[in-house]
């Protein structure tokens, strides 16, 4: 009964998101209030519908109800109460439902939080969410219906993939969505100003909260995503330029260049046609994100050619959704307004060479990413880009992007000189000289010295543009303290963060100790200083798998630092292996330990490792997370 | 004097060389092995070096990348042995040859691209920086502007 | 109405990438380019998996048309072309050689005892050496290699009876007449 009314009530979304991207549409157009407000009711009711689809199937899964195919594909009665819910969104066609759901939530805001919006502009963009709404919707119910029937019913589910039973990867799905799906306003928004033919600030004082929250999430499922990677896969690396992570990034990179540009037109009126193509680039990259992971096209070609009708839906969807879009900035652009203009070197110049960069280094992860399928388009060679390609061009466009942002925000907007800023800029380079050498004599790595040097600096100049809007020094600078608005907060711990993730990435890549050995019981092995001790080996049985848990003896200099426990774990549902690090957690370095395949008369494979300062950067990630929901906070003047 | 300088370095290059020719200590082969490894492609994995992978085949194409240090290959020669059996797909960085011309060019050419434009944009003087006041009709559509936008409430 | 080149560029660049991948996925993935075609197999020495003491090498591959097929007890595909590759040996389409691979001797056997053995010989390769040699990827692979033990085609993934008929089948009974 429940899968029926899941179904029904995804019909009757879909009907509904039809109706909310046409209806309102025309009535935008022969400015007709009834019509227009149509939109507000429908995105109601779709965000109730979905939700209530959603609620159906999480009940099947929390009841293992094994009469849906769903459910006994990837469920499993012996699992916690938490892996039978993030089971839901654990597989293709439920993550497509949660990813609607997320669309639907952010559809409902409109209406709610929108009360003040121009009536034709939320209209239309609400038109426009209804049609991404239809998209989605359909793919679902003709390609991924989540709520098939099997039959016969069998006595057990199949289990959920054992790599996705850790809490970290659980909840890393719904905020990857929120980010993905957030990114939808900036698109419908942009569709809607364009149709209007009007972008002003206004129109990005609005978005800019939205596009704030996507950015937000998104980067916190990346963090996690890191995280997970770091614990879980046992190679004690916390990003491996994989294509999946690739994909994930890459609407990030341009959601973290539309924030600042939202600033210029938000402030200055100008950069409004960029800001649209950002904006609808944004949710493009994302609709690449979910379909790419979801679809394999990149992991695998084999899986995607398993189900042709879905693989043939996504690339329509994305062909309609933004190629029509561009097709209307082509059409359009020349009609919204430019702002005043400037010199570049100014506020707004700096954030158009932060733009521009940005963009750089989107272009590159795109590339890197997806070379080796346009290759194989193109010719039949195969080839592999991995992360060795990254460093070599991601990296020298991060670096170049650093040194400017400690530069831009010290200059003023419309005009500044190089006068102005040229004595700050020959303090920061001493700033780097000394940090580096310091650096340099600890660390002894050239590479190591710049970067930290450069992270200081960004740090340090920081602070300085933060002290000087609060006038430091000077008498009120308390209450001048209080008195910023949020984004000012924002900005201050967005880019102290950045300056503490880049600091944690160069010493993880310039000073992280490792070191692979084959060890029986009691045998050691010394990894940057530390010498790592097997003790043993204890087999153990949980509710849903059987582990062999090692124990590790970490001392240095003769005294015990640390017990590191890593286990593998069997889960004989799914017939799979999974390994679970041993680490001490610390802020300055991270002692990491994973143990392999082996026997006791062999002896097991041990990976050891140290990692200096490797939570500096998840710490600056989250931080930046952190800045953006203080943006949020508009004080009432 | 400077003969001499040429001279003593020439003999370093010599005995360098044949320090290289001997046979590689087991720490010396243990630390090359892993850096080959990072560029080596786990063929079975979905985008693991060898070094990082716990596939089986990654275990034992490590052990081969070991063995051929130890007969005498230099890091490159194990490479292209690896990629002889493999082709481009088992290196995680691409060579530069044709196909890779526009994966290698792409992103520091639109790095310098950018900086360019922007230095060379940035020294150009702009005339109408100074704010123009605006004039009557700008006047005027702004005010409709704001109260289109105040209106709703 | 006028549309300026700046605004089209956008559209372009999505219009490349949408053909780009349109191509891509209208591609048979399972065509992959052996950097060995048309180059004499590699030297191999390998014991039996009956018998550690036998030792077969390429002159096991010399003087008739062979199939050398990549399995694995542990492969879940390969049970897929096992009756395939039955069907072949019993109508004497071609010769069968078999290169059991990251396996155990016990296993290997219990799994042709099993599924029956089609293979003339089964080389035992525990370590990947010639696997690795061969540039496999993953298991089942089938190589076909002819009289002069030269490789001409790569096969990956199970072997079905459209795929035997259609592309393999041809080139063998080619390999066939050659002298």
């Amino acid at each position: 009964m429940i899968a029926e009314f899941g179904q029904i009530t995804l019909i009757l979304a879909l009907l509904i998101a039809g109706a909310q991207s046409v209806l309102p549409m025309v009535g935008a157009a022969r400015r007709d209030a009834r019509l227009m407000a149509f939109a507000d009711r429908a995105a109601l009711a779709q965000f109730i519908l979905v939700l209530s689809a959603f609620s159906a199937l999480t009940l099947i899964f929390i009841n293992s109800d094994f009469s849906v195919q769903l459910a006994a594909f990837n469920s499993h009665t012996d699992k916690p109460l938490l892996y039978k819910i993030s089971g839901v969104w654990g597989n293709h066609e439920g993550s497509m439902l949660l990813w609607v759901l997320m669309l639907s939530v952010f559809g409902a805001c409109v209406p709610v939080f929108g009360k003040t919006l121009p009536a034709s502009l939320k209209a239309r963009a609400l038109a426009v969410q209804g049609m991404i709404g239809v998209g989605f919707l359909a793919f679902i119910l003709f390609t991924s219906n989540p709520f098939l029937r099997l039959n016969p019913v069998p006595i057990n589910g199949q289990g959920l993939n054992p790599l996705l039973q850790d809490p970290g990867l659980a909840f890393h799905p719904p905020f990857l969505y929120l980010g993905y799906v957030g990114f939808s306003m900036a698109f419908s928004f942009s569709v809607a100003a364009l149709i209007e033919g009007r972008v002003d600030a206004v129109w990005a004082r609005w978005l800019r909260p939205w596009v704030l929250i996507a950015w937000c999430f998104l980067t916190i499922g990346i963090t996690m995503g890191s995280v997970w990677a770091y614990y879980e896969l046992g190679w004690g690396g916390w990003w491996g330029w994989d294509p999946v992570e690739n994909v994930a990034f890459l609407p990030w990179l341009v959601g973290t260049a539309l924030l600042h540009s939202l600033m210029v037109l938000g402030k200055r009126h100008s950069m409004a046609n960029w800001t649209i193509l950002l904006g609808i680039t944004a949710f493009s990259l994302s609709l690449i994100g979910t379909f790419v992971v979801r679809s394999g096209v990149l992991t695998s070609v084999h899986s995607f050619a398993v189900d042709p009708a879905r693989g043939v839906f996504i690339l329509v969807l994305l062909v309609i959704a933004t190629g029509g879009a561009l097709s209307l900035y082509a059409v359009r652009a020349h009609v919204l307004r430019g702002g005043p203009g400037f010199t570049l070197i100014s506020k707004e110049g700096g954030l158009v060479l932060n733009n521009l960069l940005l963009i750089a280094a989107t272009v590159t992860v795109f590339l890197g990413t997806f070379y080796p399928l346009i290759v194989e388009t193109f010719s039949n060679d195969k080839i592999s880009v991995g992360a060795p390609y990254f460093d070599a061009t991601f990296a020298p466009i991060m670096v170049v992007l650093i040194g400017f942002m400690g530069v831009g925000p010290l200059m003023k907007w419309r005009q500044d000189s190089w006068a102005n800023i040229r004595p700050l800029i020959l303090k920061f380079g001493l700033l780097i000289s000394v940090v580096g050498l310091l650096v340099y004599l600890y660390g002894r790595s050239v590479l190591g010295a710049i970067s930290m040097g450069v992270a200081a600096y960004l740090a340090v100049s920081t602070c300085v543009v933060f002290g000087r809007k609060i006038g430091f020094g000077k008498p009120g600078m308390g209450q001048r303290f209080l008195a910023q608005p949020g984004a000012v907060y924002g900005f201050f711990i967005a880019h102290l963060g950045m300056a503490i993730a880049m600091a944690g990435i160069t010493s993880m890549s310039v000073w992280a100790k490792e070191d692979v050995q084959l060890l029986k019981i009691g045998a050691h092995m010394s990894v940057g200083g530390y010498e790592f001790t097997l003790e043993k080996m204890t087999p153990g049985q949980e509710e849903n798998y059987q582990f062999l848990k090692g124990d590790v003896r970490v001392t240095k200099n003769g005294k015990t630092v640390t017990v590191l426990h890593s286990a593998r774990r069997f889960y004989p549902v799914r017939q799979m292996i999974t390994s679970e690090a041993g680490i001490q957690v610390r802020p300055m370095r991270n002692l990491y330990v994973g143990i392999g395949d082996g026997d006791a008369e062999k002896g097991w494979v041990v990976r050891a490792y140290t990692h200096p300062m490797v939570c500096w950067i998840w710490l600056g990630a989250l931080m930046m997370a952190l800045a953006g929901f203080v943006s949020l906070w508009e004080r009432k003047r | 004097m400077r003969m001499r300088a040429v001279l003593i370095f020439g003999l370093c290059l010599i005995a360098s060389a044949l320090a290289f020719a001997q046979t590689p200590s087991e720490a010396d082969i243990e630390q090359r092995a892993r850096h080959v490894g990072k560029s080596l492609r786990c063929v079975v994995c979905q985008n693991q070096s060898i070094d990082n992978s716990n596939a089986p085949l990654a275990a034992d194409m490590r052990v081969l990348v070991r063995e051929r240090i130890r007969s005498g290959d230099s890091d490159d020669e194990v490479i292209a042995y690896m990629r002889e059996r493999y082709g481009d797909f088992v290196l995680l960085k691409p060579p530069l040859q044709a196909n890779t011309v526009l994966l290698w060019v792409t992103p520091l050419g639109l790095l310098a691209v950018f900086l360019i434009w922007y230095v060379v944009q940035s020294r150009r003087p702009r005339k109408s920086v100074e704010l123009v006041p605006l004039s009557e009709d700008e006047q005027q559509k702004l005010q409709d502007l704001m109260k289109k936008t105040e209106l709703p409430s | 109405m006028k549309i300026s080149l700046k605004a089209l560029l956008p559209l372009f660049i999505f219009l490349a990438l949408g053909i780009a991948f349109a191509v891509g996925l209208t591609k048979d993935p399972s065509i992959l380019p052996s950097q060995l075609i048309n180059r004499p197999f590699p030297q191999f020495e390998l014991p039996d998996l009956f018998d550690e003491t036998q030792i077969l090498d390429n002159r096991d591959l010399q003087g008739q048309v062979t199939l050398v097929n990549i399995f694995g007890s542990w492969c879940v595909a390969c049970g897929q072309e096992h009756g395939m590759l039955m069907k072949l040996a019993r109508e004497k389409e071609i010769v069968l050689f078999g290169v059991d691979w990251k396996d155990t001797r016990e296993k290997g056997m219990r799994w042709l005892e099993r599924g029956g053995n089609p293979y003339t010989r089964v080389a035992f390769d525990e370590d990947s050496k010639l696997v690795i040699d061969l540039g496999v990827t993953g298991a089942p692979e089938s190589f076909i290699v002819d009289k002069k033990g030269q490789i001409r085609y790569k096969h990956v993934g199970p072997i079905t009876e459209d795929i035997w008929e259609h592309d393999l089948k041809p080139l063998v009974l080619e390999l066939e007449q050659a002298p």
